[in-house]
């Protein structure tokens, strides 16, 4: 797939129908491997890779890109595409501008996994069916796809392109997941259990914002993180309250728009599972006021700018998830 | 203890829209209905104007309950308002049960202008209610509290 991506991007560059790529670029170990725009088949044929690391999500990037003069390939796996169609829908990414090509993925890993799974000197990593190859340089070892992925490739939503200009390889289908499992878990225990649970999860956030960064829904130039006058621009909570309200308002504020790309768990230094909220939303949206994923449908009006008469009173909280 | 328990007074901030809500409370008043008096109003051009953050904030400040209320859907004085109010304060809601904030801190409850009566017993309601939980430990911040 790699050497195809490189081919095409070549062939663009060379008659001019794109002015750069955007990919992902090799770093110093296989699993280094960072989002990165070429402008030349040198540069291209220097560093771009495509393997089992490239988990990055490139649509965000698309804001700054699709700005530029010319037009800017990028490659988007499935769950982009979906993150690129909302950005579309936003009004955030120019179109004419964009070159897209829908490329496919297995799931990806990163290195702390990897490394966290006991595996050293590794050279490449290759994912078939249920079994995880990584090549390291005491030879070839195996794993089990389950332990070395993350939860959001485990419970992919879907292998189907939502938008794309061309696409390399086969189109997937929308998958049936089970990405809402942890999340009715979680339902199922008493607010006790409830608030214990993201007491030990959240009290680790040390307000680096990375998840409010890389995150494709979050593309407002004015945060209100980063507004003093707000009161939670701190870059450290100071206070438990500080940690659920920096919580709340992020997942709040993608609410209806977060595509589950999953980006703001895996980018979390402190492994926060950030997703377990906005899948919270997705789920109660889904439930109260019918199915919807952002990212699906771009003519689709966005649940939170949207209404019926008879939508269920908030006190329809009272009666259901949860023990009590 | 014992005396603590019976002498708990809940802070209660209560949003209320200007056309309707407001008017309600004003007209108990003028009625000489009681509620108590630890119900702090704060007015509120619409129902929708309350953003997630204002009641994130009254609880930092020392709420022990947040009620919102609102001119009666279809009775908003910008038409759609409190649609949108309902459908961001549902969500939001729900996201504190998931947090396991205790639910019944917060409330929505639409009071129109002629409802003076049914204003003065929501908050008596709301007040007993949030007195039974007792003191907002979940979401409050220390460096507010006296
Ligand atoms: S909130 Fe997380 S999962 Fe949702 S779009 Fe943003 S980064 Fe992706
Ligand atoms: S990425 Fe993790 S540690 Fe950083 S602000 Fe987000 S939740 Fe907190
Ligand atoms: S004006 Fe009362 S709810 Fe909108």
């Amino acid at each position: 797939m790699q050497e195809m991506m490189i081919a095409k991007a070549r062939e663009l560059l060379k008659s001019g129908a794109v002015q750069r790529v955007l990919g992902w670029k090799a770093g110093e170990f296989a699993y280094d491997v960072e989002p990165a725009v070429f402008e030349s088949a040198q540069e291209l044929e220097k560093s771009f890779v495509y393997n089992d690391f490239c988990g990055s999500n490139l649509s965000k990037y698309l804001i700054a890109q699709s700005r530029k003069e010319g037009k800017t390939l990028v490659f988007l796996k499935p769950c982009d595409t979906y993150s690129f169609s909302q950005l579309l829908a936003e009004h955030r990414i120019v179109r004419e501008n964009v070159y897209a090509i829908g490329i496919p993925c297995q799931g990806k890993t990163d290195g702390e996994t990897l490394k966290g799974k006991g595996f050293t000197g590794i050279l490449s990593a290759q994912c078939e069916g249920d079994t995880f190859t990584v090549h390291t340089l005491y030879g070839d070892k195996t794993a089990a796809r389950a332990d070395v992925l993350p939860e959001r490739c485990l419970n992919c939503k879907s292998k189907k392109h939502m938008i794309y200009d061309e696409l390399l390889g086969e189109d997937g289908e929308v998958l049936d997941s089970h990405r809402f499992d942890m999340v009715e878990k979680l339902e199922k225990m008493t607010p006790d259990e409830r608030f214990a649970f993201w007491r030990g999860e959240l009290s680790r956030c040390i307000r680096c914002n990375a998840c409010r960064n890389v995150c494709p829904a979050c593309t407002c130039e004015k945060c209100v993180f980063d507004n003093d006058a707000s009161g939670i621009a701190q870059k450290a909570a100071a206070d438990s309250f500080e940690e659920n309200m920096f919580h709340i308002i992020r997942a709040f504020h993608v609410a209806g728009r977060c595509t589950d790309c999953g980006e703001c768990s895996r980018v979390c230094p402190q492994n926060i599972p950030l997703h377990l909220l906005n899948r919270k939303f997705i789920k109660d949206i889904n439930e109260l006021y019918g199915a919807y994923q952002a990212g699906e449908d771009p003519d689709a009006k966005s649940p939170l700018t949207d209404y019926t008469m008879n939508d269920a009173e908030p006190g329809i909280v009272y009666h259901r998830g949860g023990n009590q | 203890m014992q005396n603590e328990m019976t002498t708990f007074k809940p802070k209660i901030v209560a949003f209320c829209c200007n056309w309707c809500s407001y008017a309600g409370a004003d007209l108990a008043g003028t009625n000489r209905l009681t509620y108590p008096a630890d119900v702090k109003i704060i007015r509120v051009p619409c129902s929708c104007r309350v953003n997630p953050m204002f009641i994130l904030r009254a609880f930092q400040r020392g709420a022990d309950g947040v009620i919102i209320c609102g001119c009666h859907p279809g009775d908003c004085h910008y038409t759609t308002g409190n649609y949108y109010a309902r459908r961001r304060m549902t969500l939001l809601f729900s996201m504190l049960d998931f947090l396991g904030i205790e639910k019944e801190r917060t409330r929505v409850e639409w009071v129109s202008a002629a409802e003076g009566a049914k204003f003065a017993a929501t908050m008596n309601d709301f007040v007993a209610t949030v007195t039974k939980l007792g003191e907002n430990k979940r979401l409050e911040d220390l460096r507010c509290k006296k």
